[in-house]
């Protein structure tokens, strides 16, 4: 298989202008003619779908929730990266281009990134438009601030609410198009598996997840705009809901899965309190400004943080980083507070490294912290029940985004015809790595700016004949997914869903997160495939088909995530260096360092299913860097 | 500590429910409600028995799917939480909770502790936006908006569209809900030309779907998770006489 990326050529800058002029454009008349699917209501679902609306297309919009508003870019807080150079501090479509690529630790397509630089501009003023509160400056304009690291103040954000804001801007934007009859929304529908016809993507069939009533959906082209996979470690800050079924669906459907062990891996976290955790809560890493990271320097010493004098601490990221100290990128704070760990020196149980605001309140005062941090602060006391300005905070990393997922060309097309991925779904623009209020951007990219003209281009170049559910296809890919119900629901097995959703979990955190080896990755796809038979031999499923019914729902998940689980440990396997939050053991600098190795690995892995037993086929997309200059990160 | 939950299950929206007891043993005080929960259901899942249905996703206070009247009050009685938010150090050992659905006629309940909220979706569609297509603003600085009207807006902006106002009030009315999308919109500069034709349609549909009307008794105030103001409904009833006068 050939990974064509159908990147335009030419100077950068014109790439996207050019294109747009050379793609097909449909009729305005013809557009009500076309039918298209859009799974997911979140940030690139929402504005793909009121965007198509608008443009006169039928759309078809699913979301697994009870409303569209409640899809999880909800919960982003920091806000969005935009190249508008509102404060007059040397940024521009260029450099915010450029922070991308190298930030994604050189592992991203220089095109397709350039592209978002560029209608990263465009969001702004759309989102304005529609009324979302971003914050302003007295004299009624919009402020920025910087944001993870970047050293010009590009983030537009609304309080720490910046990703809920947005999504009620597309939020609103697709309930007028509901209510103009052009998106037809379907709440608390799940989509079970994609079909096609001539090998083309033209429809999908959901379960309805209140009475449990499969469908089979015909369309001219099909969207997935269905969010990321860290819940595959069960513990993750996604929603609980959050899962990889329909893009694995569509995996299994010939899409080829692109990097999918790339997993971000993020810092200040909630550390685990218990076996009942369900799932870990993010702490704004704006706290790294003014909180001192440190463990106690002897293995086993379990005083109370604040009876450890100074100088039985190591401030570990100071000593290592001492350019960069407490503000070293995610990856890098993330996989040094494993390495304490690991050495025992970790606290409140061993998976956790203090965040002191000590220092800070006494050079500051408690008033300037509690000004900065005071929701913060708040929401980790509720949380702990412990109070941050007298004890120290216990942080630990937590999985939080997933820069793989399925290929996509220059166009957001996977390489099947006609099925398109947008969001966090796919796998195009962050490398290996992304940075901070890049996701809300890329998500509104590639709905509001990008798919509504590369679509119409598939739409009127691909003239397919008109299909209806009636259709063969249709017929046999309902089948499949009712025999999966049948077979999850008639197993009468003894062990809860849950049980081995968390066995999951353990086996990929312990060999497929922060840290990587040859030795535990060969480990992980024994015991994972081990795992996912006793599951189909032993998991309990309560209930009927025809009602609503969570543990059915979670089963069908788990099961995904039981094949999904070892398709990343076999991608970190073959990627044997270290690049961007991953860190391989066998791969590292003299110092201890991540060392990436641009000339085995400077591409794209994209996996092809093979069928059930037959290990999936790993196909390359050469990277190609003309315009960023490769090199490797250093923090000292 | 161990607790005793009643809890209300009901089969589907047209059956007959009935509160049954369970008892949730050995919870950690740290546990959130609804890990509480999960608790409960693993084991009736383990006993090949259906476990109790409710709504949750995101489990950070922010998405609105999570519900449950907790002993009478919406989301529990922590002030500003919601339930996803609330932990169990909140209640005493040996404690009997009772967990109810949102009770409201336009809230027909789905299953056991889940209800249908689409109503609110409704409200929305019938005008709760900015008519902009894709493309169409202008720069985003070109018109400066006074801080203070930016800030309130956020703070209706605010809202996670969860219900507890409707449960909370005596008259399930959605008013503190439409009013507060009303509210930030009609803050905004953007949001002035159709400022009235909105109010009355979102009012109309709001009394469309059965929501019963505002009687000032603020228990919608005191129930939002996020503190949405009652002067919201203020604004709403001045744009909508101003509405009706003006035959909008």
């Amino acid at each position: 298989m050939i990974l064509d990326s159908k990147e335009p050529k030419g100077p950068i800058e014109e790439r996207w202008d050019k294109h747009r002029f050379d793609m097909k454009l449909v009729n305005p008349a013809n557009k009500r003619k076309f039918k298209v699917i859009v799974v997911g209501s979140g940030l690139a679902g929402a504005s793909a779908a009121a965007t198509l609306g608008e443009l006169g297309y039928n759309v078809s919009c699913f979301a697994y929730q009870d409303s569209p508003r409640r899809a999880h870019s909800i919960a982003a807080q920091g806000g969005i990266n935009s190249a508008k150079n509102y404060p007059n501090d040397g940024d521009s479509v260029f450099r915010l281009f450029y922070d991308t690529v190298k930030g994604g630790d050189y592992r991203s397509r220089e095109s397709n990134v350039y592209r978002l630089s560029q209608v990263s501009v465009n969001i702004i003023d759309q989102a304005v438009g529609q009324g979302v509160p971003f914050a302003r400056e007295y004299g009624g304009l919009l402020t920025n601030r910087s944001f993870g690291g970047a050293q010009v103040s590009r983030t537009f954000y609304a309080r720490g609410q910046t990703g809920q804001q947005l999504l009620l801007g597309a939020y609103q934007a697709l309930a007028r198009q509901i209510h103009a009859g052009k998106v037809e929304m379907h709440n608390r529908t799940e989509m079970l598996d994609l079909v096609l016809v001539n090998g083309h993507a033209r429809g999908i069939i959901t379960r309805n997840l209140v009475d449990g009533t499969i469908t089979r959906h015909a369309a001219d082209a099909v969207i997935l705009a269905t969010g990321g996979y860290s819940n595959v470690f069960y513990l993750s800050t996604n929603a609980m809901g959050c899962n990889v079924t329909a893009a694995f669906r569509a995996y299994k459907k010939g899409a080829t899965f692109a990097n999918p062990c790339y997993t971000q891996i993020h810092p200040t976290c909630i550390p685990v309190k218990g076996d009942y955790q369900s799932k870990l809560t993010l702490m704004s890493e704006s706290l790294r400004n003014d909180g001192r990271v440190w463990v106690p320097k002897k293995v086993g010493d379990h005083r109370p943080p604040n009876s450890i004098p100074d100088e039985e601490r190591d401030y570990y990221l100071e000593r290592r980083y001492p350019s960069f100290g407490n503000l070293v990128p995610r990856d890098v704070a993330s996989r040094n507070a494993k390495i304490v760990c690991d050495e025992g020196r970790g606290v409140g149980g061993g998976q956790a490294v203090y965040l002191d605001f000590r220092d800070a309140i006494a050079r500051d005062g408690k008033d300037a912290v509690e000004a900065k941090y005071g929701n913060l602060f708040h929401m980790y006391h509720k949380i702990t029940d412990e109070d941050p300005y007298s004890t120290p905070m216990r942080i630990y990393p937590a999985p939080h985004y997933t820069m793989g997922g399925l290929w996509v060309d220059y166009n957001l097309m996977s390489n099947v015809p006609g099925l398109h991925v947008l969001g966090e779904a796919n796998f195009s623009d962050h490398g290996s790595n992304r940075l901070g209020a890049s996701a809300l951007m890329q998500g509104l990219a590639d709905g509001y700016f990008v798919i509504p003209y590369t679509l119409g281009n598939y739409l009127a170049t691909a003239k397919q004949e008109k299909v209806t559910t009636d259709h063969p296809e249709f017929v046999a890919a309902e089948a499949e997914v009712q025999g999966r119900i049948d077979k999850l629901l008639s197993n009468n097995g003894t062990a809860t869903v849950d049980s081995y959703h968390r066995r999951l979990g353990r086996i990929m955190w312990e060999y497929c997160g922060m840290s990587r080896s040859d030795e535990g990755l060969r480990k992980a796809i024994v015991e994972i495939s081990e795992l996912r038979a006793e599951f189909w031999d032993n998991v309990s499923v309560t209930g009927s088909k025809g009602t609503f019914n969570s543990v059915l729902e979670r089963a069908g998940r788990v099961a995904d995530f039981l094949e999904l689980g070892e398709l990343m440990c076999r991608d970190a396997l073959e990627r044997a260096e270290s690049c961007g939050g991953h860190f391989r053991e066998e791969s590292q600098t003299a110092e201890g360092e991540a060392l990436r190795i641009d000339e085995q690995y400077s591409h794209v892995a994209a996996w092809e299913y093979q069928g059930e037993g037959t290990d999936p086929v790993r196909h390359t997309e050469d990277l190609e860097f003309e315009y960023v200059k490769l090199t490797q990160r250093s923090y000292k | 500590m161990n607790i005793t939950l009643k809890v209300w299950r009901q089969d589907g929206p047209n059956s007959a429910g009935r509160l049954e007891t369970y008892d949730a043993k050995d919870i950690s005080e740290h546990m959130s409600f609804l890990e509480m929960i999960d608790v409960v259901n693993e084991q009736l899942e383990a006993a090949g028995t259906d476990p109790i249905a409710f709504d949750h996703d995101c489990r950070e206070g922010i998405c609105g799917m999570c519900s449950l009247q907790i002993n009478g009050t919406p989301h529990g009685p922590e002030r500003g939480t919601t339930t996803c938010q609330l932990h169990m150090r909140t209640f005493k050992d040996g404690e009997t909770i009772t967990i109810e659905p949102w009770r409201a006629t336009a809230f027909p309940v789905v299953k056991d502790l889940v209800v249908d909220r689409t109503s609110f979706d409704r409200i929305i569609e019938a005008g709760g936006y900015i008519s902009v297509n894709t493309g169409g603003p202008q720069d985003a600085n070109a018109i400066p908006i006074n801080k203070g009207d930016a800030d309130e807006a956020f703070e209706y902006a605010a809202c996670i569209g969860c219900g507890a106002c409707v449960a909370a009030c005596k008259n399930a009315s959605a008013s503190l809900f439409t009013a507060a999308k009303l509210s930030h919109l009609a803050l905004l500069p953007q949001g002035q030309a159709e400022r009235y034709e909105r109010t009355s349609s979102m009012v109309a549909q709001m009394d469309l779907e059965g929501f019963g009307s505002c009687t000032n008794q603020y228990e919608c105030e005191a129930a939002c998770p996020k503190g949405i103001s009652v002067q919201s409904i203020a604004h709403m009833n001045r744009d909508y006489i101003k509405a009706s006068l003006t035959g909008r």
